[in-house]
Protein backbone atom coordinates (compact mmCIF):
# COMPACT_ATOMS: atom_id res chain seq x y z
CA UNK A 1 0.00 0.00 0.00
CA UNK A 2 0.87 3.52 -0.63
CA UNK A 3 0.50 6.86 0.69
CA UNK A 4 -2.46 8.79 -1.03
CA UNK A 5 -2.57 11.62 1.47
CA UNK A 6 0.96 12.83 3.01
CA UNK A 7 0.98 15.37 6.55
CA UNK A 8 4.23 16.80 7.17
CA UNK A 9 5.04 19.11 9.89
CA UNK A 10 1.80 21.47 9.19
CA UNK A 11 0.99 23.93 11.80
CA UNK A 12 -1.65 26.32 11.99
CA UNK A 13 -2.96 28.85 14.61
CA UNK A 14 -5.79 30.88 15.04
CA UNK A 15 -4.34 34.24 16.20
CA UNK A 16 -2.82 33.31 19.71
CA UNK A 17 -4.63 29.86 19.51
CA UNK A 18 -2.12 27.19 18.19
CA UNK A 19 -4.83 24.27 17.03
CA UNK A 20 -2.05 22.26 15.24
CA UNK A 21 1.43 22.35 16.00
CA UNK A 22 4.17 20.52 13.99
CA UNK A 23 2.16 17.47 12.52
CA UNK A 24 2.21 14.82 10.36
CA UNK A 25 0.93 11.85 9.36
CA UNK A 26 -0.27 9.92 6.46
CA UNK A 27 -3.42 7.91 5.09
CA UNK A 28 -2.64 4.63 3.37
CA UNK A 29 -4.77 4.42 -0.04
CA UNK A 30 -7.65 1.75 -0.24
CA UNK A 31 -7.76 2.19 3.67
CA UNK A 32 -9.82 3.68 6.52
CA UNK A 33 -8.03 5.90 8.95
CA UNK A 34 -9.33 7.43 12.02
CA UNK A 35 -8.33 10.53 13.82
CA UNK A 36 -9.70 10.79 17.54
CA UNK A 37 -8.68 13.25 19.48
CA UNK A 38 -10.64 15.48 22.63
CA UNK A 39 -13.01 18.02 21.80
CA UNK A 40 -10.44 21.06 20.27
CA UNK A 41 -7.89 18.91 20.00
CA UNK A 42 -7.59 20.15 16.70
CA UNK A 43 -8.78 17.78 14.36
CA UNK A 44 -11.21 19.89 12.26
CA UNK A 45 -8.32 22.01 11.65
CA UNK A 46 -6.34 19.19 10.14
CA UNK A 47 -9.25 18.55 7.67
CA UNK A 48 -9.92 22.15 6.86
CA UNK A 49 -5.81 22.47 6.11
CA UNK A 50 -5.78 19.49 3.93
CA UNK A 51 -8.74 20.04 1.91
CA UNK A 52 -7.49 24.04 1.30
CA UNK A 53 -10.48 25.35 3.49
CA UNK A 54 -7.41 27.65 4.60
CA UNK A 55 -3.58 28.62 4.63
CA UNK A 56 -1.69 26.60 6.60
CA UNK A 57 1.37 28.36 8.34
CA UNK A 58 3.65 25.71 7.98
CA UNK A 59 4.77 21.83 6.59
CA UNK A 60 3.28 20.29 3.21
CA UNK A 61 0.60 18.08 2.35
CA UNK A 62 0.80 16.28 -0.67
CA UNK A 63 -2.16 14.10 -2.07
CA UNK A 64 -1.03 11.71 -4.45
CA UNK A 65 2.24 12.91 -4.23
CA UNK A 66 1.96 16.37 -5.63
CA UNK A 67 1.97 19.34 -3.35
CA UNK A 68 -1.94 21.08 -2.18
CA UNK A 69 -1.01 22.81 0.59
CA UNK A 70 -1.16 25.81 -1.57
CA UNK A 71 -4.29 25.03 -3.88
CA UNK A 72 -7.66 26.48 -3.25
CA UNK A 73 -10.63 24.20 -1.91
CA UNK A 74 -12.02 23.84 -5.92
CA UNK A 75 -8.36 22.49 -7.13
CA UNK A 76 -8.29 20.21 -4.43
CA UNK A 77 -12.13 18.65 -4.89
CA UNK A 78 -11.11 18.47 -8.42
CA UNK A 79 -8.53 16.31 -8.06
CA UNK A 80 -10.84 13.61 -5.92
CA UNK A 81 -10.34 14.91 -3.08
CA UNK A 82 -13.47 16.08 -0.89
CA UNK A 83 -14.77 16.53 2.28
CA UNK A 84 -18.10 16.42 4.45
CA UNK A 85 -18.92 18.91 7.30
CA UNK A 86 -18.93 18.84 10.87
CA UNK A 87 -22.07 20.82 10.68
CA UNK A 88 -23.12 19.09 8.08
CA UNK A 89 -24.07 21.22 4.27
CA UNK A 90 -26.80 20.53 2.55
CA UNK A 91 -28.58 22.62 -0.31
CA UNK A 92 -31.62 23.03 2.21
CA UNK A 93 -33.84 24.33 -0.15
CA UNK A 94 -33.98 21.41 -2.87
CA UNK A 95 -34.85 18.01 -2.64
CA UNK A 96 -32.92 15.19 -2.23
CA UNK A 97 -32.80 14.10 -5.79
CA UNK A 98 -31.48 17.45 -7.04
CA UNK A 99 -29.11 17.31 -4.07
CA UNK A 100 -27.63 14.59 -5.17
CA UNK A 101 -27.47 15.32 -9.06
CA UNK A 102 -25.99 18.68 -8.19
CA UNK A 103 -23.11 16.74 -6.26
CA UNK A 104 -22.36 14.59 -9.56
CA UNK A 105 -18.58 14.98 -10.10
CA UNK A 106 -18.17 18.40 -12.00
CA UNK A 107 -13.93 17.64 -12.82
CA UNK A 108 -14.90 14.65 -15.10
CA UNK A 109 -17.16 16.49 -16.80
CA UNK A 110 -16.14 18.97 -19.28
CA UNK A 111 -17.70 22.71 -19.82
CA UNK A 112 -20.03 21.98 -22.63
CA UNK A 113 -21.42 18.95 -20.70
CA UNK A 114 -23.50 21.93 -18.10
CA UNK A 115 -25.79 22.44 -21.29
CA UNK A 116 -27.50 19.44 -21.32
CA UNK A 117 -29.85 18.14 -19.35
CA UNK A 118 -29.38 14.88 -16.04
CA UNK A 119 -29.64 12.10 -18.34
CA UNK A 120 -31.61 8.80 -16.99
CA UNK A 121 -28.30 7.44 -15.29
CA UNK A 122 -27.49 10.20 -13.73
CA UNK A 123 -30.66 9.90 -11.89
CA UNK A 124 -30.48 6.18 -11.86
CA UNK A 125 -27.25 6.76 -10.00
CA UNK A 126 -28.49 9.23 -7.13
CA UNK A 127 -31.64 7.09 -6.41
CA UNK A 128 -28.82 4.26 -6.14
CA UNK A 129 -26.96 6.05 -3.51
CA UNK A 130 -30.02 7.31 -1.87
CA UNK A 131 -31.17 3.91 -1.84
CA UNK A 132 -27.48 2.97 -0.23
CA UNK A 133 -28.11 5.35 2.91
CA UNK A 134 -31.39 4.77 3.03
CA UNK A 135 -33.19 7.54 2.14
CA UNK A 136 -34.52 6.51 -1.06
CA UNK A 137 -38.34 7.15 0.22
CA UNK A 138 -37.41 10.54 0.84
CA UNK A 139 -35.81 11.51 -2.21
CA UNK A 140 -38.55 13.84 -2.91
CA UNK A 141 -38.64 16.23 -0.06
CA UNK A 142 -36.65 19.08 0.52
CA UNK A 143 -33.28 18.21 2.45
CA UNK A 144 -34.30 21.05 4.85
CA UNK A 145 -36.87 19.22 6.39
CA UNK A 146 -34.94 16.04 6.90
CA UNK A 147 -33.52 15.45 10.86
CA UNK A 148 -30.26 16.46 11.16
CA UNK A 149 -28.81 12.78 11.16
CA UNK A 150 -30.48 11.82 7.54
CA UNK A 151 -28.93 15.33 6.75
CA UNK A 152 -25.64 13.78 7.32
CA UNK A 153 -26.21 10.56 5.34
CA UNK A 154 -27.65 12.55 3.02
CA UNK A 155 -24.61 14.73 2.89
CA UNK A 156 -22.61 11.05 2.49
CA UNK A 157 -24.53 10.75 -0.22
CA UNK A 158 -23.78 13.20 -2.03
CA UNK A 159 -20.10 13.18 -1.47
CA UNK A 160 -19.93 9.63 -2.53
CA UNK A 161 -22.02 10.88 -5.99
CA UNK A 162 -18.67 12.78 -6.84
CA UNK A 163 -17.05 9.53 -7.17
CA UNK A 164 -13.64 11.00 -4.67
CA UNK A 165 -10.72 8.93 -4.39
CA UNK A 166 -10.41 10.38 -0.96
CA UNK A 167 -12.91 10.93 1.26
CA UNK A 168 -12.86 13.25 4.63
CA UNK A 169 -15.59 12.88 6.74
CA UNK A 170 -15.67 14.76 9.66
CA UNK A 171 -17.38 13.14 12.57
CA UNK A 172 -20.12 10.93 10.38
CA UNK A 173 -21.92 9.70 13.42
CA UNK A 174 -22.67 12.41 15.33
CA UNK A 175 -25.56 13.52 16.07
CA UNK A 176 -27.16 10.10 14.14
CA UNK A 177 -29.93 7.87 16.83
CA UNK A 178 -27.65 5.22 18.18
CA UNK A 179 -29.43 2.38 16.74
CA UNK A 180 -28.81 2.90 13.24
CA UNK A 181 -25.02 3.51 13.76
CA UNK A 182 -24.18 0.64 13.09
CA UNK A 183 -25.68 0.51 9.81
CA UNK A 184 -23.46 3.42 9.44
CA UNK A 185 -20.33 1.48 9.88
CA UNK A 186 -21.58 -0.84 8.00
CA UNK A 187 -22.23 1.44 4.95
CA UNK A 188 -18.97 3.24 5.28
CA UNK A 189 -17.28 0.27 5.27
CA UNK A 190 -18.83 -0.82 1.74
CA UNK A 191 -18.43 2.75 0.10
CA UNK A 192 -14.73 1.67 1.08
CA UNK A 193 -14.85 -1.67 -0.55
CA UNK A 194 -17.52 -1.36 -2.51
CA UNK A 195 -16.72 1.92 -4.49
CA UNK A 196 -12.74 1.34 -3.92
CA UNK A 197 -13.00 4.98 -1.85
CA UNK A 198 -9.77 5.55 0.61
CA UNK A 199 -11.86 7.23 4.14
CA UNK A 200 -10.31 9.62 6.78
CA UNK A 201 -12.64 9.72 9.49
CA UNK A 202 -12.34 11.74 12.25
CA UNK A 203 -14.80 10.25 15.10
CA UNK A 204 -15.35 11.16 18.81
CA UNK A 205 -17.20 7.79 19.25
CA UNK A 206 -14.08 5.44 19.96
CA UNK A 207 -16.14 2.40 20.21
CA UNK A 208 -17.44 3.46 16.21
CA UNK A 209 -13.84 4.07 15.08
CA UNK A 210 -12.03 1.26 16.52
CA UNK A 211 -14.42 -1.10 13.98
CA UNK A 212 -13.70 0.37 11.33
CA UNK A 213 -10.28 2.00 11.12
CA UNK A 214 -7.21 -0.23 10.25
CA UNK A 215 -4.70 2.75 11.49
CA UNK A 216 -5.88 5.40 14.33
CA UNK A 217 -3.91 8.66 14.62
CA UNK A 218 -4.51 10.57 17.76
CA UNK A 219 -4.77 14.08 18.29
CA UNK A 220 -4.16 16.55 21.99
CA UNK A 221 -3.86 19.77 22.36
CA UNK A 222 -2.95 20.43 18.47
CA UNK A 223 0.15 17.39 18.67
CA UNK A 224 -0.09 14.36 17.24
CA UNK A 225 -0.13 11.80 20.69
CA UNK A 226 -0.22 8.65 19.18
CA UNK A 227 -0.83 6.60 16.18
CA UNK A 228 -1.28 2.52 15.46
CA UNK A 229 -3.52 0.35 15.01
CA UNK A 230 -7.36 -0.19 16.71
CA UNK A 231 -5.45 -2.72 19.12
CA UNK A 232 -2.42 -0.07 19.86
CA UNK A 233 -4.33 2.82 20.44
CA UNK A 234 -7.16 1.47 22.41
CA UNK A 235 -3.99 0.09 24.81
CA UNK A 236 -2.03 3.55 24.79
CA UNK A 237 -1.89 4.57 28.47
CA UNK A 238 -1.10 8.11 27.03
CA UNK A 239 -4.84 7.95 25.06
CA UNK A 240 -6.85 6.81 27.55
CA UNK A 241 -5.36 9.60 29.87
CA UNK A 242 -6.24 12.53 27.18
CA UNK A 243 -9.56 11.16 27.01
CA UNK A 244 -10.21 10.89 30.43
CA UNK A 245 -8.14 14.22 31.12
CA UNK A 246 -11.50 15.97 29.70
CA UNK A 247 -14.10 14.23 29.98
CA UNK B 1 -44.60 19.91 -22.22
CA UNK B 2 -48.47 18.96 -22.80
CA UNK B 3 -50.83 20.17 -24.72
CA UNK B 4 -51.90 22.71 -22.77
CA UNK B 5 -48.46 24.01 -22.46
CA UNK B 6 -48.27 24.44 -25.77
CA UNK B 7 -51.35 26.12 -26.48
CA UNK B 8 -50.78 28.70 -23.32
CA UNK B 9 -47.54 29.62 -25.28
CA UNK B 10 -48.25 29.84 -28.49
CA UNK B 11 -51.57 31.62 -27.51
CA UNK B 12 -48.84 34.70 -26.04
CA UNK B 13 -46.52 34.25 -28.50
CA UNK B 14 -49.52 35.73 -30.50
CA UNK B 15 -50.27 38.08 -28.24
CA UNK B 16 -47.02 39.09 -28.71
CA UNK B 17 -46.76 39.52 -32.54
CA UNK B 18 -50.50 41.33 -32.46
CA UNK B 19 -50.11 43.77 -29.45
CA UNK B 20 -49.17 47.01 -31.40
CA UNK B 21 -52.36 46.40 -33.70
CA UNK B 22 -54.64 45.95 -30.67
CA UNK B 23 -53.05 48.73 -29.23
CA UNK B 24 -51.83 50.94 -31.55
CA UNK B 25 -51.32 54.30 -29.72
CA UNK B 26 -48.98 52.43 -27.32
CA UNK B 27 -46.77 51.13 -29.61
CA UNK B 28 -43.84 52.67 -27.90
CA UNK B 29 -44.96 51.73 -23.88
CA UNK B 30 -45.20 48.13 -25.39
CA UNK B 31 -41.18 48.54 -26.84
CA UNK B 32 -40.41 49.73 -23.11
CA UNK B 33 -42.19 47.04 -21.75
CA UNK B 34 -40.32 44.53 -23.32
CA UNK B 35 -37.03 46.22 -22.54
CA UNK B 36 -38.43 46.04 -19.03
CA UNK B 37 -39.10 42.66 -19.23
CA UNK B 38 -35.91 42.06 -21.04
CA UNK B 39 -33.77 43.68 -18.00
CA UNK B 40 -35.59 42.08 -15.77
CA UNK B 41 -35.29 38.76 -16.92
CA UNK B 42 -31.48 39.06 -16.84
CA UNK B 43 -31.02 40.76 -13.70
CA UNK B 44 -32.49 37.59 -12.37
CA UNK B 45 -30.21 35.43 -13.76
CA UNK B 46 -27.44 36.27 -11.19
CA UNK B 47 -29.36 37.58 -8.39
CA UNK B 48 -32.24 35.20 -8.62
CA UNK B 49 -30.71 32.25 -9.88
CA UNK B 50 -26.91 32.10 -8.96
CA UNK B 51 -27.52 34.62 -5.19
CA UNK B 52 -25.22 37.64 -6.85
CA UNK B 53 -27.37 40.90 -6.55
CA UNK B 54 -25.65 43.41 -8.72
CA UNK B 55 -26.65 47.23 -8.75
CA UNK B 56 -24.21 47.65 -11.55
CA UNK B 57 -25.92 45.63 -14.86
CA UNK B 58 -26.84 49.22 -16.18
CA UNK B 59 -23.62 48.99 -17.28
CA UNK B 60 -23.92 46.94 -20.26
CA UNK B 61 -27.42 48.64 -20.93
CA UNK B 62 -24.91 52.03 -21.17
CA UNK B 63 -22.39 50.45 -22.80
CA UNK B 64 -24.42 48.49 -25.21
CA UNK B 65 -26.15 52.02 -25.96
CA UNK B 66 -22.71 53.58 -26.94
CA UNK B 67 -20.80 50.33 -28.60
CA UNK B 68 -24.08 50.30 -31.03
CA UNK B 69 -24.12 53.82 -31.70
CA UNK B 70 -20.26 53.69 -32.43
CA UNK B 71 -20.02 50.88 -34.80
CA UNK B 72 -22.92 51.59 -36.62
CA UNK B 73 -21.70 55.03 -37.48
CA UNK B 74 -18.22 53.85 -37.91
CA UNK B 75 -19.14 51.64 -40.56
CA UNK B 76 -20.04 55.02 -42.83
CA UNK B 77 -18.13 57.98 -41.17
CA UNK B 78 -14.89 59.08 -38.82
CA UNK B 79 -16.71 59.00 -35.63
CA UNK B 80 -14.52 61.35 -34.08
CA UNK B 81 -16.20 63.74 -36.53
CA UNK B 82 -19.30 62.89 -36.55
CA UNK B 83 -19.58 63.68 -33.18
CA UNK B 84 -17.76 67.15 -32.59
CA UNK B 85 -20.56 69.29 -31.59
CA UNK B 86 -19.13 71.94 -33.93
CA UNK B 87 -19.74 70.05 -36.71
CA UNK B 88 -21.27 71.69 -39.42
CA UNK B 89 -21.28 69.57 -42.54
CA UNK B 90 -24.03 66.93 -42.89
CA UNK B 91 -23.48 63.60 -42.24
CA UNK B 92 -25.70 61.61 -43.62
CA UNK B 93 -26.83 56.96 -43.98
CA UNK B 94 -28.45 55.83 -46.42
CA UNK B 95 -31.56 53.49 -45.69
CA UNK B 96 -28.78 50.26 -46.30
CA UNK B 97 -26.77 51.97 -44.30
CA UNK B 98 -28.60 52.46 -41.61
CA UNK B 99 -30.45 48.99 -41.29
CA UNK B 100 -26.85 47.00 -41.30
CA UNK B 101 -25.22 49.61 -39.23
CA UNK B 102 -27.96 48.76 -36.69
CA UNK B 103 -27.81 45.12 -36.72
CA UNK B 104 -23.80 45.37 -37.33
CA UNK B 105 -23.72 47.26 -34.22
CA UNK B 106 -26.35 45.98 -31.71
CA UNK B 107 -25.03 42.29 -32.27
CA UNK B 108 -21.78 43.92 -31.63
CA UNK B 109 -22.94 45.53 -28.56
CA UNK B 110 -24.12 42.26 -27.46
CA UNK B 111 -20.52 40.83 -27.39
CA UNK B 112 -18.75 43.75 -26.39
CA UNK B 113 -20.76 43.58 -23.50
CA UNK B 114 -20.10 39.64 -22.99
CA UNK B 115 -16.43 40.52 -22.66
CA UNK B 116 -17.02 43.50 -20.14
CA UNK B 117 -18.84 41.41 -18.20
CA UNK B 118 -16.23 38.75 -18.25
CA UNK B 119 -13.21 41.62 -17.15
CA UNK B 120 -15.43 42.88 -14.33
CA UNK B 121 -16.63 40.03 -13.40
CA UNK B 122 -13.53 38.39 -12.43
CA UNK B 123 -12.74 41.35 -10.20
CA UNK B 124 -16.39 41.60 -8.32
CA UNK B 125 -17.05 38.04 -7.70
CA UNK B 126 -14.55 37.67 -5.54
CA UNK B 127 -16.77 40.41 -3.71
CA UNK B 128 -19.76 38.59 -1.83
CA UNK B 129 -23.16 39.74 -0.98
CA UNK B 130 -23.99 43.50 -0.24
CA UNK B 131 -20.04 44.20 -1.08
CA UNK B 132 -21.00 42.68 -4.87
CA UNK B 133 -23.93 44.64 -5.09
CA UNK B 134 -22.07 48.48 -3.75
CA UNK B 135 -18.63 46.90 -6.28
CA UNK B 136 -20.94 46.66 -9.14
CA UNK B 137 -22.77 49.97 -8.54
CA UNK B 138 -19.52 51.43 -8.30
CA UNK B 139 -17.98 49.97 -11.44
CA UNK B 140 -21.08 51.29 -13.12
CA UNK B 141 -20.88 54.93 -12.05
CA UNK B 142 -17.81 54.75 -12.67
CA UNK B 143 -17.94 53.94 -16.48
CA UNK B 144 -20.84 56.97 -16.87
CA UNK B 145 -18.64 59.28 -15.72
CA UNK B 146 -15.08 58.10 -18.07
CA UNK B 147 -17.78 58.21 -21.04
CA UNK B 148 -19.26 61.49 -20.48
CA UNK B 149 -15.64 62.72 -20.52
CA UNK B 150 -14.50 61.42 -23.26
CA UNK B 151 -14.45 63.48 -26.25
CA UNK B 152 -14.26 60.91 -29.11
CA UNK B 153 -18.00 59.57 -28.27
CA UNK B 154 -19.59 63.18 -27.69
CA UNK B 155 -18.54 63.82 -24.21
CA UNK B 156 -21.52 64.91 -21.53
CA UNK B 157 -23.54 65.99 -25.22
CA UNK B 158 -24.08 62.38 -26.04
CA UNK B 159 -25.03 61.12 -29.41
CA UNK B 160 -27.68 61.94 -32.14
CA UNK B 161 -28.17 58.56 -34.07
CA UNK B 162 -30.11 59.21 -37.76
CA UNK B 163 -33.63 59.07 -37.23
CA UNK B 164 -35.41 55.64 -38.59
CA UNK B 165 -35.22 55.66 -42.64
CA UNK B 166 -39.22 55.60 -43.47
CA UNK B 167 -42.81 55.79 -42.11
CA UNK B 168 -43.01 56.98 -38.64
CA UNK B 169 -45.22 54.11 -37.19
CA UNK B 170 -43.74 51.74 -39.17
CA UNK B 171 -40.54 52.65 -37.16
CA UNK B 172 -41.97 52.27 -33.64
CA UNK B 173 -43.50 48.86 -34.99
CA UNK B 174 -39.51 48.11 -36.03
CA UNK B 175 -38.45 48.55 -32.55
CA UNK B 176 -41.31 47.30 -31.22
CA UNK B 177 -40.37 43.48 -32.61
CA UNK B 178 -36.65 44.48 -31.85
CA UNK B 179 -37.40 44.32 -28.25
CA UNK B 180 -40.26 41.98 -28.10
CA UNK B 181 -38.32 39.76 -30.31
CA UNK B 182 -35.14 39.63 -28.10
CA UNK B 183 -37.24 39.25 -24.79
CA UNK B 184 -38.93 35.97 -26.55
CA UNK B 185 -35.20 34.54 -27.32
CA UNK B 186 -34.42 35.22 -23.83
CA UNK B 187 -37.10 33.87 -22.20
CA UNK B 188 -36.94 30.81 -24.25
CA UNK B 189 -33.08 30.54 -23.80
CA UNK B 190 -33.44 30.65 -20.16
CA UNK B 191 -36.29 28.27 -20.52
CA UNK B 192 -34.07 25.85 -21.43
CA UNK B 193 -31.03 27.00 -19.31
CA UNK B 194 -32.53 26.58 -16.08
CA UNK B 195 -33.47 23.12 -16.71
CA UNK B 196 -30.04 22.09 -17.79
CA UNK B 197 -27.37 21.23 -15.30
CA UNK B 198 -26.08 24.77 -15.82
CA UNK B 199 -28.77 25.60 -13.88
CA UNK B 200 -28.36 23.45 -11.36
CA UNK B 201 -24.62 24.16 -10.14
CA UNK B 202 -25.75 28.71 -10.42
CA UNK B 203 -28.64 27.46 -7.87
CA UNK B 204 -26.20 25.50 -6.57
CA UNK B 205 -24.03 28.74 -5.85
CA UNK B 206 -26.72 31.00 -4.70
CA UNK B 207 -27.79 28.26 -1.89
CA UNK B 208 -24.22 27.66 -0.24
CA UNK B 209 -20.83 28.52 -2.62
CA UNK B 210 -18.36 26.96 -0.43
CA UNK B 211 -20.21 24.04 -0.04
CA UNK B 212 -20.08 24.17 -4.07
CA UNK B 213 -16.41 24.88 -3.87
CA UNK B 214 -15.85 21.76 -2.18
CA UNK B 215 -17.96 19.74 -4.21
CA UNK B 216 -15.88 20.85 -6.75
CA UNK B 217 -17.82 22.75 -8.71
CA UNK B 218 -16.09 25.73 -11.45
CA UNK B 219 -17.76 28.54 -9.80
CA UNK B 220 -15.98 31.02 -10.85
CA UNK B 221 -16.31 29.32 -14.61
CA UNK B 222 -20.24 29.59 -13.70
CA UNK B 223 -20.47 32.85 -11.97
CA UNK B 224 -18.51 34.48 -15.33
CA UNK B 225 -20.32 32.89 -17.74
CA UNK B 226 -23.88 33.45 -16.55
CA UNK B 227 -23.12 36.91 -16.32
CA UNK B 228 -21.40 37.23 -19.52
CA UNK B 229 -24.75 35.39 -20.98
CA UNK B 230 -27.00 38.14 -19.02
CA UNK B 231 -24.94 41.28 -20.09
CA UNK B 232 -25.18 39.76 -24.04
CA UNK B 233 -28.90 40.11 -23.99
CA UNK B 234 -28.79 43.54 -21.78
CA UNK B 235 -26.29 45.15 -24.30
CA UNK B 236 -28.56 44.23 -27.03
CA UNK B 237 -31.49 45.95 -25.72
CA UNK B 238 -29.17 48.80 -24.84
CA UNK B 239 -28.27 48.99 -28.54
CA UNK B 240 -31.77 49.19 -29.90
CA UNK B 241 -32.73 51.42 -27.17
CA UNK B 242 -29.57 53.81 -28.89
CA UNK B 243 -31.63 53.74 -31.86
CA UNK B 244 -35.09 54.27 -30.41
CA UNK B 245 -34.55 57.19 -28.81
CA UNK B 246 -32.57 58.40 -31.60
CA UNK B 247 -30.46 61.00 -29.04
CA UNK B 248 -28.85 59.96 -26.11
CA UNK B 249 -26.13 61.34 -23.60
CA UNK B 250 -24.17 59.29 -20.76
CA UNK B 251 -25.41 59.87 -17.21
CA UNK B 252 -29.31 60.21 -17.75
CA UNK B 253 -29.55 57.87 -20.62
CA UNK B 254 -27.07 55.14 -20.53
CA UNK B 255 -25.68 55.28 -17.40
CA UNK B 256 -29.06 55.63 -15.64
CA UNK B 257 -28.24 54.13 -12.38
CA UNK B 258 -31.15 55.39 -10.35
CA UNK B 259 -33.74 54.96 -12.91
CA UNK B 260 -33.66 51.87 -15.05
CA UNK B 261 -30.77 49.92 -13.11
CA UNK B 262 -32.76 50.14 -9.97
CA UNK B 263 -36.01 49.83 -11.73
CA UNK B 264 -34.72 46.41 -12.82
CA UNK B 265 -34.48 45.20 -9.54
CA UNK B 266 -37.40 46.01 -8.56
CA UNK B 267 -39.33 44.36 -11.36
CA UNK B 268 -37.77 40.79 -9.92
CA UNK B 269 -38.39 41.78 -6.61
CA UNK B 270 -42.39 42.16 -7.22
CA UNK B 271 -42.54 39.27 -9.60
CA UNK B 272 -40.37 37.10 -7.38
CA UNK B 273 -36.84 36.21 -7.97
CA UNK B 274 -35.34 33.02 -8.53
CA UNK B 275 -37.94 32.10 -10.96
CA UNK B 276 -38.53 32.10 -15.33
CA UNK B 277 -42.02 34.06 -14.73
CA UNK B 278 -41.49 36.43 -12.07
CA UNK B 279 -39.15 38.84 -13.81
CA UNK B 280 -41.37 38.87 -16.45
CA UNK B 281 -44.94 39.36 -14.39
CA UNK B 282 -42.84 42.02 -12.27
CA UNK B 283 -41.92 43.80 -15.43
CA UNK B 284 -45.75 43.89 -16.41
CA UNK B 285 -46.65 45.01 -13.21
CA UNK B 286 -43.93 47.84 -12.44
CA UNK B 287 -44.21 49.01 -16.06
CA UNK B 288 -47.74 49.20 -15.18
CA UNK B 289 -48.21 51.01 -11.98
CA UNK B 290 -45.21 53.28 -13.34
CA UNK B 291 -47.49 54.62 -16.20
CA UNK B 292 -50.12 55.32 -14.07
CA UNK B 293 -48.02 57.01 -11.54
CA UNK B 294 -46.73 59.12 -14.05
CA UNK B 295 -49.89 59.47 -15.78
CA UNK B 296 -52.16 60.46 -12.31
CA UNK B 297 -49.47 61.94 -9.89
CA UNK B 298 -47.17 63.90 -11.90
CA UNK B 299 -45.15 65.73 -9.58
CA UNK B 300 -45.52 63.41 -7.08
CA UNK B 301 -44.09 60.21 -9.62
CA UNK B 302 -41.03 59.89 -7.61
CA UNK B 303 -42.61 59.37 -4.56
CA UNK B 304 -45.64 57.15 -5.44
CA UNK B 305 -42.20 54.93 -7.28
CA UNK B 306 -40.48 55.26 -3.75
CA UNK B 307 -43.01 54.34 -1.63
CA UNK B 308 -43.78 50.84 -4.13
CA UNK B 309 -40.19 50.11 -3.76
CA UNK B 310 -40.09 50.18 -0.25
CA UNK B 311 -43.08 48.61 0.11
CA UNK B 312 -41.76 45.55 -1.98
CA UNK B 313 -38.43 45.34 -0.47
CA UNK B 314 -40.20 45.37 3.08
CA UNK B 315 -43.22 43.84 2.92
CA UNK B 316 -43.27 41.85 -0.50
CA UNK B 317 -39.92 40.09 -0.83
CA UNK B 318 -41.13 36.72 -1.99
CA UNK B 319 -43.08 38.73 -5.05
CA UNK B 320 -46.24 37.45 -7.05
CA UNK B 321 -44.92 34.26 -7.47
CA UNK B 322 -43.70 33.32 -3.80
CA UNK B 323 -47.25 34.56 -2.83
CA UNK B 324 -48.71 32.22 -5.09
CA UNK B 325 -46.15 29.79 -4.15
CA UNK B 326 -47.54 30.36 -0.61
CA UNK B 327 -50.98 30.22 -1.24
CA UNK B 328 -50.78 26.78 -3.17
CA UNK B 329 -47.86 24.91 -1.90
CA UNK B 330 -48.24 21.90 -4.24
CA UNK B 331 -48.33 23.94 -7.52
CA UNK B 332 -45.54 23.21 -9.08
CA UNK B 333 -42.58 25.92 -9.91
CA UNK B 334 -43.80 27.47 -12.97
N1 LIG C 1 -12.09 29.56 12.92
C1 LIG C 1 -11.48 29.54 14.12
N2 LIG C 1 -11.08 30.68 14.68
C2 LIG C 1 -10.47 30.66 15.90
N3 LIG C 1 -10.19 29.54 16.59
C3 LIG C 1 -10.57 28.37 16.06
C4 LIG C 1 -11.24 28.31 14.81
N4 LIG C 1 -11.50 27.01 14.52
C5 LIG C 1 -11.01 26.31 15.55
N5 LIG C 1 -10.46 27.11 16.48
C6 LIG C 1 -9.81 26.68 17.71
O1 LIG C 1 -8.80 25.74 17.38
C7 LIG C 1 -8.81 24.65 18.27
C8 LIG C 1 -9.04 23.36 17.52
O2 LIG C 1 -10.36 23.33 17.05
P1 LIG C 1 -10.93 22.18 16.10
O3 LIG C 1 -9.95 21.91 15.03
O4 LIG C 1 -12.30 22.56 15.67
O5 LIG C 1 -10.99 20.95 17.12
P2 LIG C 1 -11.75 19.57 17.01
O6 LIG C 1 -12.31 19.41 15.65
O7 LIG C 1 -10.72 18.56 17.35
O8 LIG C 1 -12.83 19.61 18.08
C9 LIG C 1 -9.87 24.97 19.31
O9 LIG C 1 -9.23 25.57 20.41
C10 LIG C 1 -10.78 25.95 18.63
O10 LIG C 1 -11.37 26.80 19.56
MG1 LIG D 1 -14.26 19.19 14.98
Amino acid sequence: MNAIIEVQDVSKSYGGVVANKRVSMTVQAGGITGLIGPNGSGKTTLFNSIVGYHPIDSGSIKFEGREISKMPVQSIARLGLIRTFQQTRIYAAMDCTQNMLISLPHRKMKFLDAFSKHGESDHAKAERLLEFVGLYEKRFLNAGSLSFGQQKLLEFAMALMNEPTGLLLDEPTAGINPTLINGLIDRLKRANREFGITLFIIEHNMRVIMNMADKIYCLAHGEMLAQGTPQEIQNDQRVVDAYLGTH
Amino acid sequence: MNTKNIIFYVALLVLTAIAPFLFPDFRTQLATLWLMIVVAMTWDMTGGQMGYNSLGNILFYGTGMYVAAVISIGMVHDVGAYTDAGRLELMTFTERQYFVGAIVGIIGAGLFCSVTAIVVGYVTFGLRGPYFAIGTLGVAIAAGELVSNWGWIGGGQGISLPVYPGNFDVGKLFFYYLFAGTGVVLFMFLKWLYSTRFGAAINAIRDDEEKAEAMGIHTMRYKLTTWAMAAFFVGIVGGISGFQLIHFEPLETAYQTTNLGIFMVVCVLLGGKGTLWGPVIGAILFHFIKEVTWNYFLGWQWVALGALIVVTVVYFQDGVMGWLAHRKPQSPRL
